[in-house]
């Protein structure tokens, strides 16, 4: 169900295809944490063609590819690439399609990805296109809350911080509503989740904007990042940042076992206060995103 | 044809697209590329009533449409009708369809789209309603309705 498959986009995946995915990184995790050695993946290459700076994602699957025994090439910095020369992208996909037997793609235009698929053999995996998709970024996310509950049917998520712009966010919404979740979205007005994501939503999210109205009963904070460039005005921007921040004082008012993401990197929305009381997991997440990356890697290469 | 329609001349050969919306006429011309010097008779009847309120109607003689050409109406008159007129008669009489999928029509309104790159791809879209016509983008996911449909068809 799997060989060959491009991931471009959450919605590309069934519930199936995301359980399965599920299975295989939980029994990945002890290789991602260099507990088991494994050579799944001898003689399999990644391309990792990173047409924008990212270091996390980037790492992450070299770390999965590494920890499965296979080999890696590619670019974190495409002028020095022919595509200053004005190579289409289509045509750098086509040559790295026959170097290669998996494709990894970040782009700073939308529907990249989505292009890179129809161009190359082999399965291609959006790590992030623009403003669009980050479908791995969602599975990962996905995977803490089921690794943490044991399910996310009923959990009741809230989604903070900037939903507008936020790339994650949105189709980490779209996926909760489908799996069952119970979705609060908490942001300022300015930076309320586009129509667009609520019409794609299963089922109608609660909307907040204090805090207050969701914390004693959240079960999952997932916190996002208020760019300053995103407010005209600095001093509108220092009211609004410190009204959605996560603080030692917030902490307490939550539930005893809720928990906190972030997709990181964080600035000042969770203080690192918060790192330390049992409801931070947003380092946890991070290490997650490993087994997940890994789990795909293996299947989509149809070894397992 | 009813009583209305006779208001305008009726032509020897070509097309009577009919049921645009109010309005939509100069659209449906701006649509099909035609301005300026058409080389033959343009009839253009606004705000014309009919059985179900009102209407616009084009007459163009001398010319026919082929099917890439009717969907591009349907984007914005998906009522419309299509009358092949031969000789002063209707023989064939053809319903525009929004189709499912909309190829090389329109341009993708995000200027962040690949598709608005120098890539050898045409733009496309999945039509994901018909009333009101909503089109979204297979590689960006930007949703277009109204006006943006009309100011980015191709």
């Amino acid at each position: 169900m799997f060989k060959g498959k491009d991931i471009v986009s959450i919605s590309d995946l069934t519930k199936e295809h995301i359980d399965r995915i599920f299975e295989v990184a939980r029994d990945m995790i002890p290789i991602a944490k260099g507990e088991k050695k494994s050579k799944l993946l001898d003689g399999y290459i990644l391309a990792n063609l990173f047409f924008e700076p990212s270091t996390r994602t980037r790492l992450s699957f070299e770390t999965a590819m590494l920890r499965l025994g296979g080999s890696i090439l590619g670019f974190t910095n495409p002028s020095a690439t022919s595509l200053t020369k004005g190579e289409t992208l289509a045509d750098t996909i086509r040559m790295i399609d026959a170097y290669s037997d998996v494709i990894v793609i970040r782009h700073p235009l939308e529907g990249a990805a989505r292009l890179a698929a129809e161009f190359a053999e082999v399965p291609v995996i959006n790590a992030g296109d623009g403003a669009g998709q980050h479908p791995t970024q969602t599975l990962l996310d996905l995977f803490t809350m089921v690794e943490e509950f044991g399910h996310i049917e009923g959990l009741k998520v809230t989604l903070m911080g900037d939903l507008r712009y936020g790339r994650t966010v949105h189709s980490l919404a779209v996926a909760l509503s489908f799996l069952g979740a119970d979705v609060h979205l908490l942001s300022p007005r300015s930076l309320k989740i586009p129509k667009h994501v609520l019409r794609e939503m299963k089922s109608k999210p609660e909307i907040h904007e204090q805090i207050d109205e969701v914390i004693s009963d959240t079960d999952v904070f997932y916190v996002t990042r208020i760019q300053k460039e995103r407010f005209p005005d600095p001093t509108e921007y220092i009211k609004v940042a410190g009204s959605y921040a996560i603080t030692g004082d917030t902490v307490k008012k939550m539930k005893k076992d809720a928990i906190i993401m972030h997709p990181l990197p964080r600035v000042n929305e969770i203080t690192p206060d918060v790192d330390f009381t049992p409801h931070a997991r947003y380092f946890k997440q991070a290490f997650y995103g490993v087994p997940i990356r890994m789990a795909i890697l293996a299947l989509v290469l149809g070894v397992i | 044809m009813d009583d209305q329609v006779l208001k305008v001349q009726k032509i020897k050969n070509g097309i009577v697209i009919d049921h645009i919306p109010c309005g939509m006429a100069l659209k449906v011309l701006k649509i099909l590329g035609i301005e300026g010097d058409v080389g033959s008779t343009l009839t253009i009847a606004m705000h014309v009533k009919s059985k179900h309120g009102w209407k616009d109607i084009v007459k163009i003689e001398d010319r026919y449409l082929d099917d890439r050409e009717i969907d591009k109406i349907a984007l914005i008159a998906p009522n419309a009708t299509v009358n092949i007129v031969e000789d002063y008669k209707v023989i064939r009489k053809h319903r525009v369809k929004v189709p499912e999928i909309v190829k090389g029509i329109v341009k993708c309104m995000n200027p962040r789209c690949i598709t608005n790159q120098r890539e050898p791809i045409e733009p496309e879209f999945k039509t994901i309603s018909t009333e009101p016509i909503v089109i979204k983008c297979k590689y960006c996911g930007r949703e277009m309705s109204g006006e943006d449909i009309v100011e980015n068809i191709i």
